[in-house]
């Protein structure tokens, strides 16, 4: 794994929004950093510094600047951000 | 430590890699107060030297006396060299634990104890069937991972020596 990948992502062990953004970094061959959290969102403030609220997952991408929360966003901006048709479609999704 | 009346039982010899070779690689998470995340070694010895320090679980009490004594020594201000744990301890209680006793250093949670065994210094735990963890080892690192000093523990407990590490801290 490189130590410095440009893409961040705060997550929760085993939470299942988490892990559906996984599953797009993979399908997209993307390297990402995990940063693990504890679930009492109290202890979250290293994502609240980040995003602005203390929800995971949050993705920060450092290659073009955007830092995101909720999974269903996360998605759609990776699909639109790294996806086939990405250049193509400008960036939009269906 | 107090002056005991009796001999410390004594630990059989560990063949852990020796100063002037080079220390094992290992990727693990290290945890620190926030999070934990897959580090390499050699991204922290990229960054300069690196005083690597096993210790007990974390609930044990060496353990914590070696915390309290390496934030008292507070190394990394006078010297350059970052101090480093590992512990096999999960990254959960570790994180609380920096919390809670206020660690100033991150810790690489390594809960199957690979990273002792990569260094020759597995301790296996009498009276916790199954379980073993690092005997109590420090390795001082250079920029390229080459082992500029080593220590780990000849009875049960032992604890580094502080003023021996210091010593070769200031004399680098």
């Amino acid at each position: 794994m490189a130590d410095n990948p440009p893409i961040t992502l705060y997550r929760l062990q085993a939470c299942p929004f988490c892990e559906r953004v996984v599953r797009v970094l993979d399908e997209y061959d993307l390297e990402y950093r995990s940063r693990f959290v504890e679930p009492l969102h109290s202890r979250r403030n290293v994502i609240r510094r980040e995003s602005g609220s203390r929800t995971a997952p949050a993705l920060v991408d450092e290659s073009t600047g955007v830092t995101m929360s909720e999974s269903a966003n996360i998605v759609e901006y990776l699909h639109a951000t790294y996806g086939d048709g990405a250049a193509a479609t400008d960036g939009g999704v269906a | 430590m107090v002056d005991l009346d009796f001999e410390v039982v004594p630990l059989p010899d560990a063949d852990h890699p020796e100063v002037g070779e080079r220390a094992p690689a290992f990727t693990r998470p290290l945890v620190n107060a926030e999070f934990w995340e897959d580090r390499s070694l050699d991204s922290l010895t990229d960054d300069g030297p690196v005083l690597l320090v096993f210790t007990t679980m974390n609930g044990a009490f060496p353990a914590t006396y070696t915390w309290n004594e390496l934030r008292e020594r507070d190394w990394e201000t006078d010297f350059d060299v970052s101090v480093v744990g590992v512990t096999i301890s999960d990254p959960y209680d570790t994180t609380e634990t920096i919390r809670d006793r206020g660690i100033d250093y991150p810790i690489f949670s390594d809960p199957q104890n690979g990273v002792a065994e990569q260094y020759g210094v597995v301790h296996d735990l009498d009276g916790m069937t199954g379980v073993t963890e690092p005997r109590p080892s420090a390795f001082l690192l250079d920029a390229d991972r080459t082992i500029e000093y080593a220590w780990t523990a000849a009875e049960w407990p032992d604890f580094p020596p502080y003023d021996e590490i210091e010593g070769v801290l200031a004399d680098r």
